[in-house]
């Protein structure tokens, strides 16, 4: 089927108020997450560009459809960033094309940063949206503080492109970091790694990532601390000596190995290759290893100081495998690549999954926008 | 200031709530005695007052999942309240309302530092969180000036922010989790101790909602370790161009300060006057203040002065202990008190984007003149978010609602240079009326869909954030 592609917000609004069937919203269609949406593919390429940029604001706002590529490289030119980092899902699902700022937020992708800056939704200010009627709104605005009326710009983040069909988007943007280094410890089992982790993020140190990985030459625990060069380098030295006891950091500056290192850990690089069913946790630190000891031949990349657990599991591990030792301990679980038969996103509570469908009926009333993406598998 | 007629149904069955409230509730969790209601007539937008119907005071969430079941069935109005400091009249009750307030909630439920989080009745005042971790070295980010008082679930009804939120953010961006009861009585469980909730975020939708989608009991909030130290440098220039150019290129240098003040002149001689912290008499006042260790806060103060100077300042002073600190930071904390000792005053709340102040700075000045009110300026330089002081004479026929003409006109002003009404003070009462300022009416339509979603019957927080034109037939049509 030949896909919509509107070039303006109103063009796209007449043609979500005119379409009579399911419409398959599209950024760049490198993350084909959730349920298979059976219907008219919608993409919004054609909705692509800078409309403002004020770096002395640390603002910009950019239309839904522009390349990711296209925004770091306007932000990089003044010395800037998308600080909470968002991840490229082509290497764990094989996909190609081109990511796009609006699938970033409509999915809300976060990368390692965010324990220290913020996921995704905490980087968007303001939105402008199609919701399923063809009516076109506003919420929220291009300044840091705004607190008038309800804040749909966080329900808009991570509804994945099921309320409403993002056109604009105003974002917050921070400067990029003069200096970084990683500390890794090496050796440690995933328990070991976890409180080490946790004892570094519940230092004054400012960690802006914290991960705990698999390599070729065994486990690395890995801590990354960024901004002026003195600073870093005092940092650095401070938590080896938080964490002598349990090894010996070696301390990485050069600034191509880090961001090679960061970026594999963002990206799952270690996953890439090689069959499976990837599963995405969000936990509790210290509940981690636990979930991981407990699922039979589970490979695990521990991010956000144990908090992400990204999860290799054997292909017929069932989806209530992985629930039942998620329930256990509170968190969720989302099916990245695999067999979707057993649902791909977490059940929700029956009040909250009744807010949901209540939410979703009033932005679509015609259930047209990714219909079925959100829920169980049929 | 309209709001709307109450009920007289309601009203008629007063004491036929009232029995069903005391079937269950102890005796001191039910204020009815109209000498003792008087306490909750207003909150810290004392212009306008109204007693409630009752106030309930609940000790846990079972009781105020009870209390909204039975409201619900009778068709009563709920104002959650928590320790009514909001400047929007966010807590204001109707004559026919209950007001259900949390403040006897205020146990610590969790604490857990290996996971850096801390689990609270939202009763709880926010200086008591940081009181119960700061041993431990840790910390609630989170300060709104009133954070003596305010309570927890106010700061998420509010999303509230304070001086250090350029580097840690506001309440939205430090809350995890939330335990919240629905209008029919429905207690629901959103987010956790883990990052990012599963489905759609219902948390984010939650925080800075003022009350009308649910009544917040318990509160999972991130904790983080303070930093190890720091100082604060004192700037001035005399021109608020300079200082706004100079603000912009802190930012721009990669510099992250924790806060970045700024007053102007009528503000620094009221507090000159008041507190006497020694501030030079210039057109523009900037305190920013930069954290970490010793040798971090230099390296970091370093570039700071260097930038200042290229503006040419007429003050430029680096804190060199902790008594200079103090004393720096004396004149901005005392700002409020000192405006209120030379007047009365009105405090508004309006965000802009940062490149505009000097135009807004310029418009506001030229504004007071045309008024004949005047008005002094100490704000949150770092973020845009101001808080315009519009003196007045209270006993002076007239004066408030001129104050307030100029008030809208100022908020207006804020919106059209790209900016928006309210920063972290919340619409209320206050600005509902000036919300078509901000928002079309189809913007305006889908906000108020989702409160259709949380309280179906409009029973919750009546009359707030939305234009009473705007919210009519829905509220008429739940009656
Ligand atoms: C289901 C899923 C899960 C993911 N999980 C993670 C994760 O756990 N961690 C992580 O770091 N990254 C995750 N990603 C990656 C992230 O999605 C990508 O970085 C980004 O979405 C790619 O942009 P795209 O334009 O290729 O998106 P697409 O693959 O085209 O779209 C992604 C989703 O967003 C919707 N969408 C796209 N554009 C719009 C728009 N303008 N308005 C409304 N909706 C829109 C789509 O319908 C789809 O649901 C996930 C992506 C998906 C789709
Ligand atoms: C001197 C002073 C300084 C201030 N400084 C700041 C500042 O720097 N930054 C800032 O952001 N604000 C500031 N404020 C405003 C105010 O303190 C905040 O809005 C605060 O968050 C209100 O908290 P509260 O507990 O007093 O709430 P209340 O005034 O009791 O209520 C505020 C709103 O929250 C709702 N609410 C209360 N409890 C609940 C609940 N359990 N569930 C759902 N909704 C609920 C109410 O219905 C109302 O809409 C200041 C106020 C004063 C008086």
């Amino acid at each position: 089927m030949k896909a919509l592609a509107p070039t303006s917000e109103a063009e796209l609004a007449e043609m979500v108020a005119s379409a009579s069937e399911p419409l398959r919203i599209q950024g760049g269609g490198t993350r084909p997450i959730g349920v298979p949406v059976n219907g008219q593919p919608l993409t919004t390429s054609g909705l692509s560009g800078v409309n403002l940029y004020e770096p002395g604001a640390l603002t910009l706002v950019v239309q839904a459809g522009t390349p990711v590529a296209e925004v770091r490289k306007t932000l990089a030119a003044e010395g800037q960033r998308l600080a909470f980092e968002p991840m490229d899902h082509r290497g764990l699902l094989g996909t190609t094309g081109e990511p796009t700022i609006g699938g970033v937020f409509a999915a809300n992708v976060s990368g390692p940063r965010r324990i220290q800056a913020g996921a995704a939704r905490d980087f968007l200010l303001g939105v402008r949206f199609v919701d399923g009627q063809g009516q076109v709104t506003r919420n929220g605005g291009r300044v840091m503080k705004n607190v008038t009326g309800y804040d749909l710009v966080k329900l808009m983040a991570g509804s994945y492109g099921t309320l409403g069909v993002l056109t604009e988007l105003a974002l917050k943007v921070l400067p990029a970091s003069h200096h970084t280094a990683t500390i890794t410890l090496s050796g440690l089992d995933d328990s070991t790694a976890v409180t080490a982790l946790s004892r570094a993020l519940g230092s004054p140190f400012e960690i802006t990532g914290a991960a705990h990985r698999q390599t070729g030459d065994g486990p690395q625990t890995c801590l990354r601390i960024e901004g002026f060069e003195k600073s870093v380098a005092y940092r650095a030295g401070q938590l080896r000596t938080l964490l002598a006891d349990l090894g010996t950091a070696e301390i990485e500056t050069d600034p191509d190995a880090n961001a090679t290192l960061w970026q594999d850990i963002r990206d799952v690089a270690c996953f890439h290759d090689g069959p499976g069913d990837i599963w995405r946790l969000s936990v509790k630190p210290s509940d981690a290893p636990g979930i991981t000891a407990q699922i039979d031949g589970a490979e695990a990349l521990y991010d956000w100081g144990g908090g992400l657990v990204w999860l290799r599991v054997p292909q017929d591990t069932g989806a209530d495998t992985i629930r039942t030792a998620v329930n256990a301990t509170g968190g969720h679980a989302t099916l990245i690549r695999g067999n979707r038969a057993g649902g791909v996103f977490q059940p929700l509570s029956p009040p909250v999954a009744a807010l949901q469908d209540g939410l979703r009926a009033r932005f679509d009333p015609r259930g047209i926008l990714n219909p079925g993406l959100m829920g169980r598998a049929a | 200031m309209d709001m709307p007629k109450p009920n007289p149904t309601i009203l008629a069955r007063k004491s036929q709530l009232l029995d069903r409230l005391a079937s269950f509730l102890p005796p001191e969790a039910l204020i009815h005695d109209p000498a003792e209601t008087r306490a909750y007539e207003c909150d810290g937008l004392t212009a306008y007052k109204c007693p409630p119907l009752a106030v309930v005071l609940p000790a846990s969430t079972a009781e105020v999942s009870e209390t909204l079941k039975i409201c619900n069935d009778m068709g009563v109005p709920v104002v959650p309240r928590g320790a009514g400091t909001s400047l929007a009249g966010g807590a204001l009750p109707t004559e026919d309302s209950v007001i259900i307030g949390v403040a006897r909630m205020s146990e610590v439920l969790e604490t857990d530092y290996d996971n850096r989080f801390i689990r609270v009745q939202t009763g709880r005042t926010n200086l008591s969180v940081t009181g119960a971790v700061e041993e431990d070295g840790f910390f609630y980010a989170p300060d709104p000036s009133s954070q003596l008082a305010c309570a927890i679930s106010g700061n998420i009804a509010m999303n509230s922010g304070g001086a250090h939120c350029l580097k840690y953010g506001v309440t939205t961006n430090n809350l995890m989790g939330v335990t919240m009861v629905l209008m029919d009585g429905t207690v629901t469980e959103i987010g956790g101790a883990h990052l990012d909730a599963e489905g759609l975020d219902l948390l984010g939708l939650i925080c800075g909602s003022e009350g009308q989608l649910g009544i917040v009991t318990e509160a999972t909030l991130r904790i983080l370790h303070k930093p190890e130290g720091a100082r604060p440098v004192l700037i001035g220039y005399d021109s608020s161009e300079v200082a706004g150019q100079c603000v912009s290129d802190i930012i721009k240098a990669g510099v992250l300060p924790v806060a970045i003040e700024f007053m102007d002149r009528p503000c620094i001689r009221a507090t000159e006057a008041f507190a006497g912290a020694g501030y030079p008499d210039c057109e523009a006042l900037l305190i920013v203040e930069v954290e970490g260790s010793d040798a971090e806060i230099d390296e970091q103060l370093e570039t700071i002065m260097d930038i200042a100077r290229k503006h040419d300042p007429v003050e430029l002073r680096q804190s060199s202990s902790d008594d200079e600190s103090k004393r720096i930071w004396l004149g901005r904390k005392s700002a409020f008190g000192a405006m209120g000792k030379i007047n009365d005053y009105m405090c508004l709340d309006g965000t802009i984007p940062v490149n505009e102040l000097p135009y807004v700075l310029k418009r506001i000045g030229e504004m007071s003149k045309e008024y004949g009110l005047d008005v002094a300026n100490v704000f949150h330089a770092g973020d845009g978010n101001m808080h315009p002081l519009i003196l007045f004479d209270a006993n002076k026929e007239g004066d408030l609602e001129l104050c307030e003409e100029l008030g809208a006109e100022i908020l207006k002003l804020c919106v059209e240079v790209g900016g928006c009404l309210t920063g972290e003070h919340g619409v209320g009462i206050e600005k509902r009326d000036l919300m078509l300022h901000q928002y079309d009416p189809p913007d305006l339509e889908i906000q108020m869909a989702v409160k259709d979603v949380f309280d179906p019957k409009w029973l919750l927080n009546p009359a707030k954030v939305f234009p009473l034109a705007s919210s009519d037939t829905r509220r008429i049509a739940a009656e």
